[in-house]
């Protein structure tokens, strides 16, 4: 039960776009097509759950022993840049359809703050490896919710007459503001 | 290019923020209020400023086809001073900020301008690109949390000019979403007239 309450606070109440502002960038990059959208949101549920595992074990195992968790910033974009480009290498050679769906936007992962910003924020709240795989997963799919769904507006969106100063980015920021009022509502929920 | 120019144009033309739309997270996340904004826009100008400076310097020496992990680990290490030397001298606005400081590693504008500009240039004109670019990204922060915390609770760098609430809302997430849209909608617009 508590697993799912992770899950469902994390992509309702704590959603990683509308209320932690991580992964704004590609969240405003990729909004344009529905297809684009789901490819990228996979993308970033399967990378945010593989490195939060690794990076959460470097630090437990490696880092806190030696006494050097002044190194967790450097150590951990490493871990995850590695880690993007070994996945790129695997899905290759096994599993070329997937790698078709997302194969352009790996190389984007490693810049993705949301995919750093969680492994950070599992070690700063101090959560156990079930836990923080979980949270990983919920966060991975509050992006890909938060994606599908603003899409699916911005989608719309094209065929109304905007503002010419209004066009493209700052309505798309103004609706994000609007549907970040919409998620307010969820705050309570858990 | 003259040295003047390299350094201006990071703070109006090409405006990383404003223009660019570049390293959005953390300018959403801190801003706010106005001195959460300003110190995140000097921790990240220094980082620029020293990044730039020494990918600059050793850009002879970085083999071409790792490029890109090599700045990112230069980053890092500059990203890390910054954090400890906040947590020492401002440990209040430290944990303001959070984890978008070791985000700055993933600032899309420090990257861009290691690639865009330090690589290609020499030192002295990648160190003024730096400081105007971070200028910049100062002054765009400054700006959106100083109108936030003005909307969001009728003050300006904690001193409060007005009894009683603002509209709560700009302090809080969608605030920050609408503030800059509307924003950056405004300099469009004067861009458009302008033209």
């Amino acid at each position: 039960m508590e697993y799912i309450l992770i899950i469902i606070s994390a992509v309702f109440i704590n959603n990683i776009v509308f209320a932690q502002f991580l992964g704004v960038c590609p969240f405003l990059g990729v909004s344009n097509k529905m297809s684009t959208a789901v490819g990228m949101g996979g993308a970033v549920l399967f990378v945010i759950t593989l490195a939060t595992i690794i990076t959460f074990l470097v630090q437990t195992y490696l880092l806190d022993p030696l006494g050097l968790g002044y190194l967790q910033t450097i150590a951990f974009i490493l871990l995850i840049a590695t880690l993007v480009q070994v996945i790129e290498v695997i899905l290759k050679k096994s599993s070329p359809s997937l790698y078709q769906a997302l194969g352009i936007f790996l190389p984007l992962m490693s810049t993705n703050c949301a995919v750093l910003g969680v492994a950070i924020l599992v070690i700063q709240n101090d959560l156990d490896l079930l836990r923080a795989a979980t949270l990983a997963i919920g966060t991975g799919l509050s992006f890909l919710f938060a994606l599908v769904v603003f899409t699916g507006i911005r989608e719309q969106m094209d065929l109304v007459g905007v503002p010419k100063g209004m066009k493209g980015v700052p309505i798309a920021l103004v609706t994000a503001g609007i549907l970040a009022l919409a998620f307010m509502g969820f705050s309570g929920l858990v | 290019m003259n040295n003047l120019a390299v350094f201006t144009k990071g703070i109006l033309k090409e405006n990383p923020i404003f223009v660019m739309l570049l390293g959005l997270c953390p300018t959403l996340g801190v801003t706010s209020s106005a001195m959460n904004g300003m110190g995140m826009g000097i921790a990240t100008m220094f980082v620029l400023i020293m990044a730039n400076a020494s990918i600059s310097l050793l850009k002879t020496q970085i083999p071409d086809n790792i490029r890109i992990p090599a700045y990112i680990v230069v980053i890092a290490a500059f990203v890390t001073c910054v954090q400890l030397l906040m947590e020492a001298f401002t440990p209040d606005l430290f944990t303001q900020l959070g984890v978008f400081i070791p985000l700055i590693v993933v600032n899309c504008v420090v990257l861009g301008r290691a690639e865009a500009f330090a690589a290609k240039n020499n030192v002295w004109s990648s160190l003024l690109d730096g400081a105007g670019m971070g200028l910049g990204f100062t002054i765009a922060l400054t700006m959106l949390g100083g109108i936030r915390e003005i909307l969001g609770s009728g003050s300006i760098f904690d001193y409060k000019f007005i009894t009683g609430d603002g509209i709560l809302i700009f302090i809080l997430a969608p605030g920050a979403f609408i503030a800059l849209g509307f924003l950056i909608a405004l300099i469009n617009h004067l861009k458009i007239k302008k033209a």
